[in-house]
């Protein structure tokens, strides 16, 4: 039997010879997490792809991570030190880490960089990102379609084009879904902080919000609906099923492992480039997470609809005609949004109350 | 624009007194170790951990209050080896601190690997009688559960103790002058041990509160500095039992009124609002040290041994 295997991979190292041969050692892939691993959230489902690297590269290819790394100052120092330890691509996983990602790439032009979410790329520094606001409209839907009160409660993090990409996609939905629909966010100012976002998701449902949206990591949020009783969540990054059927209806699941197994690929033939890519329902980097049964028959067969439109691209969420809040034209009857003004959102759409933090 | 009649003020006040309770716990406890004359940096270790076995005992016996008692047991353990290793063996205190918390932080994530995503019982509010059932103030104050009296009833117990007590006047003794304490016969090595043991069961009470009440979950690393911020909160007390009750019921104060006005659409701004805990932390210290009276016990943070 051992034997057996042997001759396989001898057989299998001949046939991929010139390959096998293009990189002497293993690979070394280091990741860099905002967040714990366990953090049933963000971190954890990057963690997961790193794992299906390993999986699939096997001895070929060995991992390196660094959890619960500050964004800022310190990030540079993490990397760095990554990038010391002989790392031949590394992966930061978080917006904030876009300045250190820059600033290490240049000390280290032959190390790869995949930066997370960010939009400033080098000879060596790609970035890559999810069209979350994609599944941010069906969530959007299913939210307008569900809440009683009229209110939905959004715990964001940080006044980013991502987050606030995301706010505005669910608004859209929810409006078209539900005209009285009024949404009311909260900043967190963090990524990972459960004892904070449970405070916040206590506040929005104590004002009377009634479905909970976040953008933070941690899935306190679903631990305080769950406690609260009548109150509805989406599972954010990774399914958190364990708040399914409710107050969890359904999810946004994020998939690195296809993305991330072809980029180690890429290095290892030699045919890395810098790019920005930028996938959604259709590449399958963005998931839907079952919607529960707490989700009435028709609101859920409209939201399967909706995804599905969205994947064969017959629909963009960002379609005209809509307004910027202070009711200036931002998109004409019919026009799309392009990925440019996307990158960079920085403003409400109209009907949002209050305003973007700076 | 702004309106702000959505905020129950009966809500906000519950919520604040939520809030503050694990910070003004592990606070408390830290508070008689720094009076004892020792600094342990392994707050947040010793609140994790309190974390995690609070979490994992109220899972498997179906009791929060097991889970609370195996807390404290659990981070006063912890805490014995910092007070083993700085007291007996005279390690450097600020690192074998440091080193607690990554002890904690690791050792939590292992123990609470299988207790992610579960739920745990929790603390019943409480049903006080007369008290509970007056308007406003009733829900208010008195319906809570039994871990936040018992924080307010320990800053009382810890204040009356140091102040009042023949046993709390030897604590501070051996604050403020080891030497002396020692020459006068009292075990200043013994004392201390005491003193960081019990603030390891109120770390270990604070971490329990925000597995088993505040939010109610295990997710690793979910203190998330707060034992960080108990320690700051006891350098912004000055030492002085009522002003750490004052501290932490600020601190959980702002933090939940932001989110609440937030909440509320109020205009506010919110990076400063946020930040503002720690600037008013860092703006006392300030007003402490121009005054040149900041009421830290003379022998904090120096090893004692008693040959020298």
């Amino acid at each position: 039997m051992l034997r057996r295997t042997l001759l396989t991979t001898a057989a299998l190292s001949m046939a991929f010879a010139p390959a096998a041969f293009a990189q002497d050692d293993p690979v070394k892939a280091g990741f860099i997490y905002v967040g714990p691993v366990g953090d049933g959230g963000w971190t954890y489902e990057h963690d997961q792809a790193r794992q299906a690297v390993e999986g699939h590269f096997g001895d070929k290819v060995e991992t390196i991570y660094q959890e619960s790394v500050p964004e800022g100052a310190d990030a540079e120092r993490a990397i760095t030190q990554m990038a010391l330890s002989g790392a031949d691509i590394i992966f930061t996983t978080s917006f904030g880490y876009m300045e250190p990602t820059i600033a290490v790439a240049e000390k280290f032009p032959d190390v790869k960089f995949e930066h997370a979410t960010g939009y400033k790329t080098a000879d060596n520094v790609s970035t890559y990102s999810a069209r979350f606001y994609e599944g941010r409209a069906i969530q959007g839907h299913i939210a307008g379609k569900m809440t009683e009160t009229n209110k939905v409660g959004y715990i964001a993090s940080f006044p980013i084009p991502e987050v606030i990409r995301g706010i505005n996609s669910a608004y859209i939905h929810a409006k078209k879904a539900n005209p009285d629909v009024e949404f009311n966010v909260v900043w967190a100012y963090t990524w990972f902080d459960p004892a904070k976002e449970a405070d916040a998701a206590r506040a929005l449902i104590e004002n009377g919000n009634d479905v909970i949206l976040q953008h933070t990591d941690s899935t306190a949020p679903q631990a305080a609906a769950q406690e609260a009783g009548n109150v509805i969540t989406f599972g954010q990054a990774s399914d958190m099923e364990e708040y399914a059927p409710k107050p969890r209806v359904s999810s946004i699941i994020d998939n690195w492992a296809p993305y991330y197994i072809d980029r180690v690929q890429a290095v290892i033939d030699g045919t890395w480039e810098s790019q920005q890519v930028w996938h959604g329902i259709d590449e399958g980097m963005v998931e839907i997470g079952q919607i529960t049964d707490a989700v009435p028959e028709d609101v859920k067969a409209e939201a399967l609809d909706l995804k599905d439109r969205i994947a064969s691209g017959d629909y963009h969420p960002f379609t005209g005609p809509i307004n910027r809040q202070d009711g200036s034209v931002w998109l004409a009857e019919g026009e799309t949004a392009d990925d440019e003004t996307l990158l960079g959102m920085d403003f409400y759409v109209e009907g949002l109350t209050g305003e973007i933090p700076n | 624009m702004m309106d702000l009649s959505s905020i129950s003020p009966i809500l906000l006040i519950a919520s604040i007194m939520v809030s503050a309770t694990p910070i003004l716990l592990a606070a408390i406890g830290e508070m008689v170790v720094e009076k004892s004359g020792v600094l342990n940096l392994g707050v947040e270790g010793m609140m994790i951990t309190g974390a995690v076995v609070g979490f994992a005992l109220a899972v498997n016996t179906g009791s929060a209050v097991t889970g609370f008692a195996a807390a404290a047991c659990a981070s006063a353990a912890l805490a014995l080896v910092f007070g083993v290793l700085t007291q007996v063996t005279l390690s450097n205190q600020v690192a074998t601190g440091l080193g607690l918390t990554l002890a904690g932080l690791g050792l939590s994530a292992l123990i609470g690997k299988p207790y992610e995503g579960m739920k745990s019982p929790t603390l019943p509010k409480l049903d006080i009688p007369v008290l509970g059932d007056l308007p406003v103030l009733g829900r208010m104050l008195f319906a809570h559960d039994a871990m936040v009296y018992l924080s307010l009833l320990l800053v009382l117990a810890v204040w009356a103790f140091l102040k009042f007590t023949r046993a709390g006047l030897i604590l501070r003794a051996v604050g403020e002058s080891h030497h002396s304490a020692h020459a006068l016969g009292y075990k200043v090595v013994v004392v201390r041990l005491c003193a960081i043991v019990f603030g390891g069961a109120c770390a270990g009470l604070g971490g329990a509160y925000l597995s088993l009440v505040r939010v109610p979950q295990w997710t690793e690393g979910m203190t998330a500095g707060a034992g960080w911020i108990a320690l700051a909160i006891v350098v912004f007390a000055s030492w002085r039992a009522g002003r750490v009750l004052i501290g932490a019921y600020l601190f959980g104060g702002v933090t939940v009124l932001q989110l609440n006005l937030q909440a509320a659409g109020a205009g506010v701004p919110v990076a400063l609002l946020s930040a503002s805990p720690y600037v008013v932390t860092i703006i006392v210290l300030v007003v402490i040290s121009a005054r040149g009276v900041h009421g830290a016990p003379a022998s904090l943070g120096r090893p004692f041994h008693a040959s020298r």
